[in-house]
C-alpha cells in the first residue's frame, strides 16, 4: 500500500534555508506507525503528531534534493509552464524512485515515487513491494487532476485553502492507501465523479 | 506555480493569535448550529483545516466544536465529510471518544479513514475490522455501494500494520468472498454512463456483455482487463479484490487458521451457478478457503496474461496491462512459494511469456518478476535460465541504464535475492561492468544499493578489473552521455557547439577504447594500454554536472571494495592491488577535487594494506622506491607520497620480513637522502611552490629509522640533519616558506640527532615493539587478570611503605 502521499516545493524560498522544503499537502494514510513498533509506542498522540511531521519534512527534504540532483545532471533548462499547459507540464515533468532505508525516516524500508512539476513535487511513498508500475501510473495520474482541479500552475493558493479538493481525488484513485487496477472506463467513471464533486 | 501568497497563509497560520482563534471557533461553532451549511461554513471549515494543519504542534479545539464537527461526518454532504475527517484527523481526540463504532452503523470512507488514524491499539484495528466485515455480510443488496467500496483497502491496511488483528473468522469470511468477487462477478455490463451516478448500475436495461480492451466480446470470466459502458457492484469488487489480492496471499498465513475444509460454504454452492464446476479438488473434497483462493488467484492470473496480448484501443490501457502482468507473475511467484505443486501447472504459461516479450525491451520491467519467478522456481522445474540472465544482466543494463525506475527495481531485485543469486548464478559478479552503469549515470539515486552490493562483486577473480573500472566511472558516465548523444543527434547535425568528445566518441581510431569502457561483461582485460589517451579525450567533460555528481561517489565506493578485497585476496593479489594504487594515482580524470579525495582514500587504504601485511612492502619494494624516489611526487602527489615514505620508513624492517636485508635498507636509505636532499637545497621551481613541511619530517623521520636499523648509516643522517639545522639557523630558507614549520622541521631534527647518539636507545625508541604499539591488555584477561593485582598490590604497598615505588611505564608489565 502507499503509505503517504505528499505535495511539497522543490524550489528556494525565501523564508526557509537552502535545501529546505515546504509541505503544501500531505496525507497520511493508515494508522500511526510509531504504535506499532518497539521504541516509539511510550509516545502520546502529541509527540506521534510531531514526529511524523517531523519524518514528512526529512521526506521532502530527500526527494528535493533527488530532484535538484537529477536536473542539474540533465542540463535541461526549466521551462515553467503556465495554466492551461497541464498536458505539457506533466510530460515534461522530472520523475524518478528513491530509496529510503529501514529506519531513515520509516520503521520499514520505504520506496519514494516522486513526479517533479516546476517547482512543486508529487510524492508517493509505498511499500517496497508495491508495484511501481502501477504506482506510477497512479501518481500520474493524481499529479493530473491536481494541477487541473487545484489550477497548480497558476499563481494561486487553493492547494491550501482548497485541499479538500485532493482528499476526495486520493479517496477515489487511492482510496486508503490502496493502489487500485482501473482501465478506463473504470478510471472514467470515477473521474465524472470527481468532477461533479468539484463543480459543486 | 508556488506565490508569496501562499507562504504568507501559511505564515498567516501559524501564527494565528489565541484571541483571534477563539473568536474563529466561536463563529465556526454557530455556523455549524445552523441547519444548512452554505458556502461560508465549507470556507470556514477549509481554514480551519489549514490552521490545523500548517504547524507540526498539536491544537485543541473546543469540546463543543469537536462535537458538531463528529456530526459533520456522517453527513449527507460529501465534502464536510470530507473536511470534518480531515480537521479531527489533525486534531487530539476527547478521552475515551470513539466515533460511530457501536458496531450497527455503515461507516463512511471518510469517518473509517479517522477511526484508523486515531486508532491507538492493535484491539482498536481488530475491532474496526470486525465491524466492516460484518457490514459487509449484512448489507442489503439495495444499500448504496459506495459504502461497500473502501471495506477492501481499510481491511489490507490493517493487515499491513497489525496482521494480528484479523481473527481466523475475518480471513475466512474474506477469503471467501474474495473467491466470490475475483472468479464469479458479473459478465454483464454495469448500468449506462447516462445513469451519471457513483457507479450506480440501473438493471432495467438489457444487459450487455462487457468487453476485452481490444473491444471483442469476453468470453471468459470478469477481470480488471475488461471494459464496459458501467460497472455493476461486484465488478467494482473483483477489481478491489485483485489490488489487494497480492498483499493479501503475502500476509495471511501470518494469521492461523482457514486451512480446514468447511461444509458450510454459503458463497460457492448456493451462492453461485457458475461456480459448481471448479470448487472441488480432483478428490472431489471442498478444499479450505485458503488453497481454493490460491486456485481462483491463479484462474485469474493466467487470464490476466491472455489478456495483456490483447491490443489496447487506449494508451493508458496498454500501460494497465503491464502493470497487470506485473502483479499476475508476482501472485504467481507468491502461489508457487505457498504451494509447490502449483510450480509445474504455472512455468508453462512464464515460460511463454518470456517468449512473448523477452525480445521487446518496453517490457523489461514486466521481465523482472518473471526473472524473479525463473530464480525462485527454475530449479525445482529444472528449467534453463541462462536466456533470463543474459537479458537481465546484459542487455537491460546496457540499453536501458538510463531508465531510473528500472535501475531501482533491478538493483532492488539484486538486492533482495542477492544470495540466491550469487548461488544460482555464479557467472553474476561477471556483468559488473554493466552494472555500474546505471551507478555511472544516475549515481545519486543508486548508490544506496551499490553501498550494499559491491561487496558481492569483489571477488579473487574480479577485484584488479573492479578496481580500474571503479576509478574509471567517471569516464563511463561521461562515454554514456556521448553514446546517447550521438543516438540522439545525426552526425551532421553537432547541436550548435561542436564537442571535441563527441568527435573523439565517433572517430573509428578510438572507438575501441569508448568500447572498452562500454563493455559489458568482465574478463577481457584489467584496463587500457592507451588509458592516457582516453583520459584526454575526455578532458571537457570534467565539468560536466553527470560526470561531477558520479566523481563524488567513486570515494565512498573505493573504501567499500578495500575493506572487501582484503577479505578475499591473498597477498599476491594485494601486492597487485597496491601497484595498482601507486599506478593510477597519476591515471585519473582531471577533477582537481576528484583527484584529491582519490589520493586521500589511497594513502589512507595504502597504509591499512602494509599494516596488515607487513611483507607486501617487501614484496613490492622496487616499485614503492621507484616511486618515492620521483621527487616530482613530493609536488603533484604529497598525499600518497608522505604515506609510501611512512610505510617505507615503518616496515622495512627486518623484525617484519626475514628478507630485508641491510642492502635494501641501504638502497632504502639513500633513495629518500638523495629526495631529501634535493628538496632542502634548492628553491622549489617557479609555480610548484614549497614541498609540504609533513613531506620533510616524514622524510627525516624514515631516514632516522632506517639509520636505526642499520648503524653505519647513523652518522651519514646525523651530518644530514646538523646540516640541516645550520643552513635553517638565519630564519628564512627558499624551501619554506613558514616560519613556525621551519622551527618544527629543526626541533625534530634535533631531536632525532640526540637520539641518534645513542643507537640502542634510538632502536627502541623508532622501532617499538607491536604490542607496544597496539597494546590489548584491556581485551585481554589473562593479561589484565595479573597487571590489575600487581597495580592493586602496589597501590596497597605504596601506602604503607609511603610511596617507595613509583609505578613503572605499562608496557614493562606486559613483558612478564
Amino acid at each position: 500500500m502507499v503509505i503517504v502521499f505528499v505535495i511539497h516545493t522543490v524550489c528556494p524560498i525565501g523564508a526557509l534555508a537552502p535545501g529546505e522544503s515546504r509541505v503544501l499537502y500531505s496525507r497520511i494514510f493508515g494508522p500511526d506507525e510509531a504504535l506499532f513498533q518497539g521504541g516509539q509506542r511510550q509516545l502520546n498522540a502529541e509527540e506521534r503528531r510531531l514526529l511524523s511531521a517531523e519524518k514528512l519534512a526529512v521526506v521532502a527534504r530527500q526527494v528535493q534534493s533527488a530532484v535538484s540532483l537529477r536536473r542539474e545532471a540533465s542540463g535541461r533548462p526549466l521551462v515553467e509552464a503556465l495554466p492551461g499547459e497541464e498536458h505539457l507540464a506533466l510530460q515534461e515533468a522530472d520523475s524518478g524512485v528513491l530509496r529510503l532505508r529501514c529506519g531513515d525516516p520509516y520503521w520499514q524500508e520505504v520506496s519514494a515515487l516522486w513526479l517533479a512539476v516546476n517547482s512543486l513535487s508529487f510524492v508517493m511513498l509505498c511499500e517496497p513491494h508495491e508495484n511501481l508500475l502501477l504506482a506510477e501510473g497512479t501518481l500520474r495520474n493524481l499529479a493530473r487532476h491536481c494541477l487541473e482541479h487545484l489550477h497548480m500552475l497558476g499563481q494561486g493558493s487553493e492547494v491550501l485553502l482548497k485541499s479538500s479538493r485532493v482528499d476526495v481525488l486520493l479517496s477515489r484513485l487511492l482510496p486508503h492507501g490502496q493502489l487500485v487496477f482501473l482501465n478506463h472506463r473504470f478510471a472514467q467513471s470515477l473521474e465524472k465523479d470527481v468532477a461533479a464533486y468539484m463543480n459543486k | 506555480m508556488y506565490s508569496h501568497g501562499s507562504e504568507s497563509l501559511i505564515k498567516q497560520a501559524r501564527e494565528i493569535q489565541e484571541s483571534e482563534l477563539q473568536k474563529f471557533y466561536s463563529r465556526l461553532i454557530k455556523l455549524l448550529q445552523e441547519k444548512e451549511h452554505g458556502h461560508e461554513t465549507i470556507d470556514s471549515l477549509q481554514r480551519l483545516r489549514l490552521i490545523v494543519s500548517a504547524t507540526k504542534y498539536t491544537r485543541t479545539l473546543p469540546p463543543e466544536l469537536q462535537k458538531r464537527l463528529r456530526l459533520l461526518l456522517s453527513s449527507p454532504v460529501e465534502q464536510l465529510q470530507v473536511l470534518s475527517s480531515a480537521v479531527l484527523r489533525e486534531t487530539l481526540p476527547l478521552t475515551a471518544q470513539k466515533y460511530g463504532q457501536d458496531g450497527n452503523s455503515q461507516l463512511n470512507s471518510h469517518t473509517t479513514a479517522l477511526l484508523l488514524s486515531q486508532a491507538e491499539s492493535r484491539d482498536d484495528l481488530s475491532a474496526l475490522c470486525t465491524q466492516l466485515l460484518r457490514n459487509l455480510d449484512n448489507r442489503t443488496s439495495e444499500g448504496p455501494t459506495h459504502l461497500l467500496l473502501h471495506t477492501l483497502p481499510v481491511v489490507n491496511t490493517i493487515l499491513t500494520y497489525s496482521p494480528e488483528s484479523l481473527t481466523e473468522d475475518n480471513i475466512i469470511i474474506l477469503s471467501k468472498k474474495l473467491i466470490d468477487w475475483l472468479r464469479y462477478a458479473s459478465t454483464t455490463q454495469g448500468g449506462g454512463a447516462s445513469s451519471g451516478g457513483f457507479f450506480t448500475g440501473s438493471r432495467s436495461r438489457q444487459p450487455l456483455p462487457t468487453a476485452e480492451l481490444d473491444g471483442t466480446v469476453s468470453g471468459d470470466f470478469f477481470t480488471v482487463l475488461c471494459v464496459g459502458q458501467g460497472f455493476t457492484e461486484d465488478q467494482w469488487m473483483n477489481v478491489y479484490s485483485f489490488s489487494m489480492l497480492r498483499h493479501w496471499l503475502l500476509t495471511f498465513h501470518f494469521v492461523p487458521g482457514g486451512t480446514v475444509a468447511d461444509t458450510d460454504d454459503r458463497s460457492e454452492i448456493d451462492g453461485s451457478v457458475v461456480s459448481m464446476v471448479s470448487v472441488t479438488s480432483s478428490t472431489g473434497r471442498l478444499l479450505p478457503p485458503k488453497e481454493r483462493l490460491r486456485e481462483k488467484a491463479f484462474q485469474y492470473c493466467q487470464r490476466l496474461i491472455e489478456q495483456s496480448d490483447r491490443k489496447a484501443q487506449k494508451k493508458t490501457d496498454t500501460e494497465l496491462q503491464k502493470a497487470c502482468l506485473v502483479e499476475a507473475v508476482c501472485i504467481l511467484d507468491c502461489v508457487c512459494l505457498e504451494d509447490a505443486s502449483f510450480v509445474y501447472r504455472v512455468f508453462p504459461c512464464i515460460k511463454a511469456l518470456f517468449g512473448r516479450l523477452s525480445s521487446d525491451l518496453t517490457f523489461a520491467r514486466v521481465l523482472l518478476p518473471v526473472a524473479q519467478f525463473y530464480l525462485n522456481h527454475g530449479e525445482l522445474a529444472a528449467v534453463e535460465c541462462d536466456c533470463v540472465w543474459n537479458l537481465v544482466f546484459g542487455r537491460f543494463p546496457t540499453e536501458l541504464f538510463n531508465d531510473p525506475f528500472l535501475a531501482h527495481e533491478l538493483l532492488r531485485f539484486l538486492r533482495l535475492n542477492l544470495e540466491n543469486v550469487q548461488l544460482r548464478v555464479p557467472q553474476y559478479t561477471r556483468y559488473f561492468p554493466n552494472l555500474l552503469k546505471f551507478l555511472a549515470w544516475d549515481s545519486p539515486a543508486v548508490i544506496d544499493d551499490f553501498v550494499d552490493l559491491l561487496p558481492s562483486m569483489v571477488t579473487s577473480g574480479t577485484s584488479l578489473e573492479l578496481l580500474h573500472t571503479l576509478l574509471d566511472l567517471p569516464c563511463l558516465s561521461a562515454t554514456l552521455l556521448l553514446q546517447l548523444r550521438s543516438m540522439c543527434l545525426p552526425i551532421s547535425d553537432s547541436g550548435g557547439r561542436s564537442l571535441a568528445s563527441m568527435d573523439a566518441f565517433r572517430n573509428p581510431s578510438f572507438r575501441g577504447l569508448f568500447l572498452f569502457l562500454l563493455r559489458g561483461e568482465a574478463g577481457t582485460g584489467d584496463t587500457i594500454d592507451r588509458l592516457s589517451t582516453l583520459l584526454e579525450l575526455l578532458s571537457e567533460a570534467v565539468d560536466w554536472p553527470r560526470v561531477i555528481q558520479c566523481a563524488q561517489t567513486v570515494p565512498i565506493l573505493l573504501h567499500i571494495f578495500f575493506n572487501t578485497v582484503i577479505t578475499v585476496a591473498d597477498r599476491t593479489l594485494l601486492g597487485q592491488v597496491l601497484l595498482v594504487l601507486l599506478e593510477r594515482s597519476s591515471l585519473l580524470l582531471n577533477i582537481p577535487k576528484y583527484i584529491a579525495e582519490i589520493h586521500r582514500v589511497f594513502s589512507r587504504q595504502l597504509t591499512k594494506l602494509c599494516k596488515l601485511h607487513p611483507s607486501l612492502v617487501i614484496d613490492q619494494s622496487h616499485e614503492l622506491l621507484e616511486f618515492a624516489g620521483a621527487t616530482s611526487n613530493v609536488y603533484s602527489k604529497q598525499e600518497i607520497y608522505t604515506h609510501v615514505v611512512l610505510v617505507l620508513g615503518e616496515y622495512l624492517s627486518v623484525s617484519y620480513d626475514s628478507r630485508c636485508s641491510v642492502r635494501l635498507i641501504t638502497s632504502c636509505f639513500e633513495t629518500l637522502e638523495a629526495v631529501l636532499f634535493e628538496i632542502t637545497s634548492s628553491a622549489p621551481l617557479p609555480g610548484v611552490g614549497c614541498p609540504a613541511p609533513r613531506v620533510i619530517t616524514t622524510l627525516m623521520s624514515a631516514l632516522a629509522k632506517l639509520a636505526s636499523r642499520s648503524h653505519d648509516l647513523i652518522p651519514r643522517v646525523s651530518l644530514f640533519l646538523s646540516k640541516l639545522r645550520n643552513v635553517s639557523s638565519g630564519g628564512t630558507v627558499s624551501w619554506c616558506d613558514d616560519e613556525e614549520d621551519l622551527v618544527s622541521i629543526v626541533t625534530l631534527g634535533e631531536e632525532l640527532c640526540a637520539l641518534l647518539k645513542t643507537p640502542g636507545v634510538a632502536q627502541s625508541v623508532l622501532n617499538p615493539p607491536a604490542h607496544v604499539t597496539a597494546p590489548r591488555w584491556h581485551q585481554d584477561t589473562n593479561v589484565a587478570m595479573p597487571l590489575q593485582l600487581r597495580a592493586l598490590t602496589r597501590l596497597t604497598q605504596a601506602h604503607a611503605s609511603h610511596a617507595q615505588h613509583a609505578p613503572t611505564s605499562a608496557s614493562h608489565h606486559t613483558s612478564t
